[in-house]
């Protein structure tokens, strides 16, 4: 049983549909690139797959560890092991970013009838995932997303992924508002996290993640579909000839 | 074990509460009933004649109207002034208690044996505190700190009760602050001798007999020349009580280089729904820094009664002397909480700090309202103020009435205010986290207080992270 498997997905906003048809299989230790043009439903396939309250799906069926996504809370997709990180990530103040992941961190354990992970226990792992990271320390003590740059939040995000250890995580344009070195300490953050366990969807729009983050299968979406896919040779020919080659191609077909 | 229990029994026999547990009085306010009760607590003269002087200044007095809030005409005749305190336990068993009232004890981790205590069930063994109160009572003696009922310090300690009582709050300084000077029950006074650091905090807790003082509180704290010491009042567990009106006056007194740090968690029942039933508590708390470096420092965590009225406040005498107010009220359903602080500055280089938090839910509606007032001596005064509203749903309100009166050029006042709501993207992050949405709430909002938080006690202020959750139980979503 594949670990998340999308068949002929619809869904959006309200009555309009963003999605309209999306077929995907997902295998643990696999790493799936989705790209394409702005507008073409790629943040909205992740957030129908997290749950968030104003994306509704109005077709098809996914199925998530051979359970039926649907029919779990946005929390319980979480607690089962479904990550996502942000675009733009949120604020908290006055919540430690330490103290935000362990009551996450303790939800999950509670979820899977574990006991509660010690604060010394926690304190460990958290040093180690850091490091993992490459994360500033400080960051740690810091309100969730407060006062953080552009460049911290995404990390952030990577972090809090290290340390949720998910099996499907759904990076929606991490590479988004980062220079070229900030691109690459958070790539090298994600490859950190790549096991033969767990699997990535890579949202972006960009092919230049994808040079530090290697995609097994790379998929370009228009129009709310999956319009073609492929290796990761596919990112390089996007690049090369633009988003204009797959419209042509599309309309060309339709 | 055994000793222990011969301890509390003899504490019991001996106590006042069973001496007076006979007598009611009549309803109604008149001489004779101030006589009466002045009677019953051996008071000395003084304070009789105080109680009679307040009762007939407030003859012609008006109820004040200009709070943020209506509530019916209260009857003063129809008010029992004397009643014993009620130890008669309600109920034989927790089995005969409201569950839910059960329900939110164990999850603010009340051992069973104080459920039954707060819930007016019978206590049958030995409860716990009674040999920690012991115990401290001794220690605290050994130092020289009196720390006891008003009724016993009136008998006990007249000089001092005389020496300071009225020198914060006036008996003529406002309606129920004159009223509570008449008929006073009960309450707590606390003297911390010159050059003493009170070692543990002082709580009404300790002092078995506070339960069933209730109506009518009157506190007065002293610390003297470069002492210190932390007041704790009030309980989270939500208290019942049948008496719709609270008008409590507390007192302190900080004299040269004397710090009092005063902690309150106020969670008086508030009310169904539509608010029926739940407690008035109109209180008039106010601390004078009279020395100089002395410093007051009032924290509140407010989340009961149907109507909070009060303005825990300092007059800043003593040159370099400090004041500070932190504060979280938080309202919903009905409630009303009309709350804040005076800070007047008489000293040089006087400063106060303000911090306060209101949030509100359901049709709950905050106010805060604070005056800081620079007098014309006080060079180099300054004040910093800040004031952030949370709401929660739309039925809501956050209303900021901050009156600022600077007399002296060389003060510096900061105000800073904010509002903001819990947005749907924090809530939906949460999730993604794998938090359920009143674990995300309850986070959020004691990340929106911890300013306040972290001013409490330690076990202080878990009590009150627990308590904000489960107020807003059911408030969102």
């Amino acid at each position: 049983m594949a670990l998340l498997e999308i068949r002929n997905l619809r869904g959006g906003i309200k009555d309009q549909d963003i999605i309209n048809g999306i077929d995907l299989t997902v295998e643990r230790g696999e790493v799936h690139a989705i790209m394409g043009p702005n507008g073409s439903g790629k943040s909205t396939l992740g957030k129908i797959l997290a749950g968030h309250e104003e994306y509704e799906e109005t077709g098809g069926t996914v199925r998530f560890q051979n359970k039926d996504l649907f029919e779990l809370t946005p929390e319980e997709r979480a607690n089962e092991g479904m990550f996502l990180a942000f675009q733009y990530p949120v604020e908290i103040p006055g919540v430690s970013n330490a103290y935000f992941l362990r009551a996450a961190m303790n939800e999950r354990l509670k979820y899977r009838s574990e006991p509660e992970i010690s604060a010394g226990a926690f304190r460990r792992l958290l040093d180690k995932k850091m490091k993992q990271v490459d994360m500033d320390p400080e960051l740690a003590r810091r309100p969730v997303n407060e006062d953080f740059s552009g460049g911290e939040k995404k990390r952030n995000e990577i972090f809090h992924m290290a340390v949720l250890e998910p099996t499907l995580s759904i990076l929606d344009e991490t590479d988004s508002g980062l220079d070229i070195d900030a691109m690459r300490i958070v790539a090298h953050g994600i490859n950190q996290q790549r096991t033969a366990e767990n699997a990535m969807i890579v949202i972006t729009h960009y092919q230049r993640l994808l040079d530090y983050v290697v995609p097994d299968y790379v998929h370009v979406m228009y129009q709310g579909r999956i319009v073609k896919s492929g290796r990761k040779e596919l990112a390089f020919e996007l690049e090369e000839k633009g988003y204009e080659w797959i419209r042509e191609e599309v309309e060309a077909a339709g | 074990m055994e000793a222990i229990e011969t301890l509390a029994q003899q504490e019991y026999k001996e106590g006042w509460v069973t001496d007076i547990e006979m007598e009611t009085a009549p309803p109604g306010l008149n001489e004779d009933i101030i006589r009466f009760i002045s009677a019953k607590k051996k008071e000395p003269e003084f304070l009789l004649e105080w109680r009679l002087k307040a009762y007939r200044h407030w003859l012609t007095m008006k109820e004040p109207n200009w709070q943020y809030m209506a509530y019916p005409p209260v009857d003063y005749q129809d008010i029992v002034y004397y009643a014993a305190p009620k130890n008669t336990p309600q109920y034989n068993s927790l089995d005969e208690v409201d569950p839910e009232l059960l329900a939110t004890y164990d999850k603010l981790g009340i051992p069973l044996e104080e459920q039954k205590v707060l819930a007016g069930v019978a206590v049958d063994a030995v409860f716990d505190s009674v040999s920690v109160h012991t115990t401290f009572k001794d220690k605290l003696a050994e130092l020289g700190i009196i720390f006891c009922s008003f009724s016993e310090a009136a008998q006990e300690h007249p000089d001092l009760v005389e020496k300071y009582l009225g020198t914060v709050v006036p008996y003529r300084d406002n309606y129920f602050a004159t009223m509570n000077s008449a008929v006073f029950s009960d309450g707590s006074f606390c003297y911390i001798p010159p050059g003493v650091r009170c070692p543990m905090e002082l709580s009404t807790y300790f002092r078995i007999n506070t339960a069933g003082t209730g109506q009518f509180e009157r506190t007065l704290i002293i610390a003297d020349e470069g002492s210190y010491v932390s007041y704790l009042e009030g309980c989270t567990a939500p208290m019942r009580d049948e008496n719709q009106l609270h008008a409590a006056v507390v007192e302190l007194v900080a004299l040269k280089d004397a710090q009092i740090k005063y902690s309150t968690v106020q969670n008086w029942y508030p009310g169904d729904e539509e608010g029926k039933g739940g407690v008035y508590n109109f209180v008039t708390k106010r601390g004078a820094c009279k020395g100089e470096n002395s410093k007051i420092s009032w924290t509140q965590v407010e989340t009961g009664s149907a109507i909070t009225w009060k303005y825990p406040s300092v007059i800043l005498q003593g040159d370099h002397s400090i004041g500070e107010f932190y504060s979280v009220a938080l309202t919903r359903n009905k409630q009303v909480a009309d709350t804040g602080t005076k800070m007047i500055h008489v000293g040089k280089n006087s400063r106060s700090t303000v911090v306060s938090k209101g949030i509100s839910a359901g049709n709950g509606q905050n106010v805060y309202r604070g005056r800081i007032q620079v007098l014309k001596k006080a060079d180099g005064a300054r004040n910093y103020t800040q004031c952030d509203s949370m709401l929660i749903g739309d039925r809501c309100g956050a209303h900021t009435f901050p009156y600022i009166d600077v007399g002296n050029n060389s003060a510096s006042v900061e105000h800073e205010a904010s509002t903001a709501r819990i947005s749907e993207d924090q809530l939906f992050y949460c999730k993604t986290r794998g938090i359920s949405t009143e674990d995300a709430i309850s986070m959020i909002i004691n990340g929106f207080c911890k300013e306040v938080f972290q001013e409490l006690p330690m076990e202080f202020a878990v009590e009150a992270k627990k308590l904000l959750g489960i107020s807003l139980e059911g408030s969102v979503g």
